[in-house]
């Protein structure tokens, strides 16, 4: 999982604002002191599972979708990849674009985590022939 | 009350219930602009016009920058919108489709590597208005917010004005130069606030400020 400040793999990014390699943020967690808190692991494993569901259906994909877009974070390639492959079972490529576009957007100012997103999921792009926004020439005006 | 007369109150409800979800508040320009005629004799056309569209909705507002305005959208069916926050709002841009985007669509069904691009950028179409660099293209609304707040800000000032001349009494005689300057002597001469105030600014061997 992807934060501000983060700990990306050294070949993602060298010059991000102080990544503490190895140190595991606790995720959108509430204030509890008490509560366990879900590890990046469980969360990615969770998300991964929902976008997963063989018969998961429009209204669940894009619950899926805006609910992780409002998270703090870029979701891991896998659970992109696992919305991508949501959206060929539904047949919704315009959705699969939007989903390149929604996390290109939330990577902000961090230029160099998208271009690793798509790197990371380039196999399933070409796969399942998902054009990336750029390719289409719509990431500009 | 026997049971007659208590269906047919309750159709009346039911009727009138009915009636008010269909309706919606339009403020819409021109009755605004009605009721502003109606209430305000005295002010200027251009005023009326500013507030006019300073309370209606957004929209028309917003249509002058380049934003796309919903016409009279119902709101209790699932809508369609462009946020970067709601990248998949609830429905497709265009619900009608036509025979060639039915055909589209069925070839989407396929794989997706034997789309064109253009087909792909037009099942994109289909399903949103603005893409994300559209979305976030930056307006000029700004410069009308700030313009508007100066010209208010100017009239404002031109309304003070007329009241200085027209509104305010004549001050008095204690504000005139002359008595100011006699007072002020007066002040040093008491050697008012002597250590740190007024008198200790004044060289009294000099006779002159500091």
């Amino acid at each position: 999982m992807f934060r501000a400040v983060s700990r990306l793999s050294a070949t993602a990014s060298r010059n991000l604002v102080q990544s503490r390699a190895g140190y595991s943020a606790p995720l959108a967690s509430r204030c509890y002191s008490h509560g366990k808190v879900e590890s990046d692991e469980e969360f990615d494993a969770r998300w991964v599972t929902y976008f997963s569901k063989p018969d998961i259906d429009g209204w669940e994909l894009r619950k899926g979708m805006n609910t992780l877009i409002g998270y703090d974070l870029v979701p891991e390639p896998k659970i992109v990849d696992s919305a991508l492959r949501a959206c060929r079972r539904l047949n919704d490529l315009a959705s699969a674009i939007r989903i390149l576009e929604a996390v290109k957007d939330k990577a902000g100012p961090h230029k160099d985590i998208y271009p690793y997103l798509i790197q990371e999921l380039r196999p399933t792009l070409t796969e399942l022939g998902i054009s990336t926004p750029e390719e289409l020439g719509i990431d500009r005006m | 009350m026997d049971v007659g007369s208590c269906s047919v109150f309750e159709a009346e409800i039911k009727k009138k219930q009915g009636e008010r979800k269909r309706k919606s508040l339009h403020l819409d320009h021109f009755s605004l602009t009605t009721m502003l005629h109606l209430t305000t004799g005295r002010v200027g056309s251009l005023l009326a016009q500013r507030v006019t569209a300073a309370l209606t909705s957004s929209s028309v507002r917003m249509a002058s920058h380049g934003h796309e305005v919903a016409a009279n959208e119902d709101l209790s069916q699932p809508m369609y919108w462009d946020s970067t926050n709601v990248p998949l709002p609830d429905r497709r841009y265009k619900v009608t489709l036509s025979s060639e985007d039915e055909r589209l669509k069925q070839k989407e069904k396929g794989p997706w590597d034997q789309l064109s691009k253009e087909e792909k950028l037009a099942l994109y179409r289909l399903s949103f208005s603005q893409t994300f660099s559209e979305m976030n293209q930056p307006s000029a609304e700004w410069k009308t917010v700030v313009g508007t707040i100066f010209i208010f800000l100017g009239l404002t000032g031109l309304i003070v004005w007329w009241q200085k001349v027209y509104v305010f009494p004549k001050p008095p005689r204690t504000f005139d130069d002359e008595w100011q300057a006699k007072q002020l002597q007066r002040m040093l001469e008491m050697r008012m606030n002597p250590i740190e105030g007024i008198s200790s600014k004044w060289d009294y061997e000099k006779g002159q400020w500091k």
